[in-house]
């Protein structure tokens, strides 16, 4: 590791002179998978508001349901399961494109497809489950953040999954080029942090909320 | 497939990159479902059981999270400390900040708030 540092030219000041004439510029893709870094990072700020207010309005139910009363978490564990084994899947893919194999890429792709549309649909069967049973969004404080919170994660998922499907079609289209290659890295550093959300999501709203 | 195993002139990793075979990549996506998945068993079970004491359950549940998260990052996202990828960990490390402070900072305001807060009923009598 410090051979290597130090072949690079040791630059602990980051001023770039030590790598005067030896390397240009960070290549594209990289500099594009920071960039893309730096959105998730912010998009996991925006969700740190979103578990702040859930956390504060935990309590304020209004003579309303609690979530230990709402909450079913046998559901729970299939959206999970459809999840995690949806971001394995979806790394099956980035090997596939790396290796240039469109039949792998495209039936991971499909898989993994498949995978967050079912995460969607029994996500969209509990809310509308609970706006039939009175418990909606406007019934109290606590449900507001509830829906807010978990409906977001379900928006990205969907936003995902239309980004999943634009890739396979671009893949398909137009082969493994480096610009398609660079949005596919994009969009698979995406999927992953979904599941990163996902993972705080049923931890503290759907373990903790039925624990208490 | 070029530019991917071009090591020598890589300055840093990308977030999601590694220099490897085949087959050890989809290892290491094994082992990371494997360990989340473990994880995952491990807290939907400790948050439905009576076998542990009842007040470490949310702990263990948070500890939990934050163990799978770790996993995600570094199997999935493939976010190691290694000194290829410096700028990706200083950057999480900054969103990491950011997150503590707003979650932290707004349950420890509005917990103070409520404390120094007079009962509701109270309240009402007075604005009478």
């Amino acid at each position: 590791m410090a051979a290597g540092a130090l072949a690079r030219g040791y630059d602990p000041h980051l001023t770039g002179l030590a790598d005067a004439g030896h390397e240009g510029p960070a290549p594209k893709r990289i500099v594009t998978g920071f960039g893309f870094w730096i959105f998730l990072l912010s998009d996991m700020v925006m969700f740190s508001c979103f578990f702040a207010a859930y956390a504060v309005l935990l309590g304020q139910t209004a003579g309303g349901p609690t979530g230990a009363e709402l909450f079913n978490l046998r559901n729970v564990a299939v959206e999970t399961t459809c999840l995690l084994l949806s971001s394995f899947v979806c790394g099956m893919a980035s090997i596939a494109a790396d290796v240039s194999n469109h039949l792998w890429f495209q039936i991971a792709m499909a898989v993994t497809c498949v995978l967050g549309l079912a995460f969607l649909t029994i996500e969209f069967r509990e809310f509308s489950d609970l706006v039939a049973r009175g418990a909606g969004p406007s019934r109290s404080a606590f449900l507001s953040a509830f829906f807010t919170l978990v409906g977001c994660h379900g928006l990205h998922v969907s936003a995902g999954i239309l980004w999943l499907l634009t890739m396979m079609a671009q893949v398909f289209a137009k082969g493994f080029r480096a610009d398609i290659r660079r949005r596919f890295l994009c969009f698979a550093l995406f999927w992953h942090a979904l599941d990163i959300i996902w993972v705080a999501v049923f931890s503290v709203v759907y373990l903790l909320g039925s624990a208490a | 497939m070029s530019e991917l195993h071009d090591v020598s002139h890589r300055a840093e990793l990308a977030p999601g990159d590694v220099d490897v075979s085949v087959r050890t990549r989809v290892l290491g996506y094994l082992v990371g479902l494997g360990l989340a998945v473990l994880l995952t068993a491990t807290s939907f079970f400790v948050a439905g059981t009576d076998l542990v004491w009842q007040p470490s359950i949310p702990v263990a549940i948070i500890v939990l999270a934050i163990a799978q998260m770790g996993v995600h990052l570094v199997f999935f996202l493939h976010i190691t400390t290694g000194p290829d990828n410096t700028n990706n960990v200083m950057a999480l490390a900054f969103g990491l900040l950011i997150v503590f402070l707003v979650i932290g900072g707004s349950l420890w305001i509005m917990a103070n708030l409520n404390h120094n807060m007079m009962p509701m009923d109270q309240l009402m009598q007075m604005q009478r």
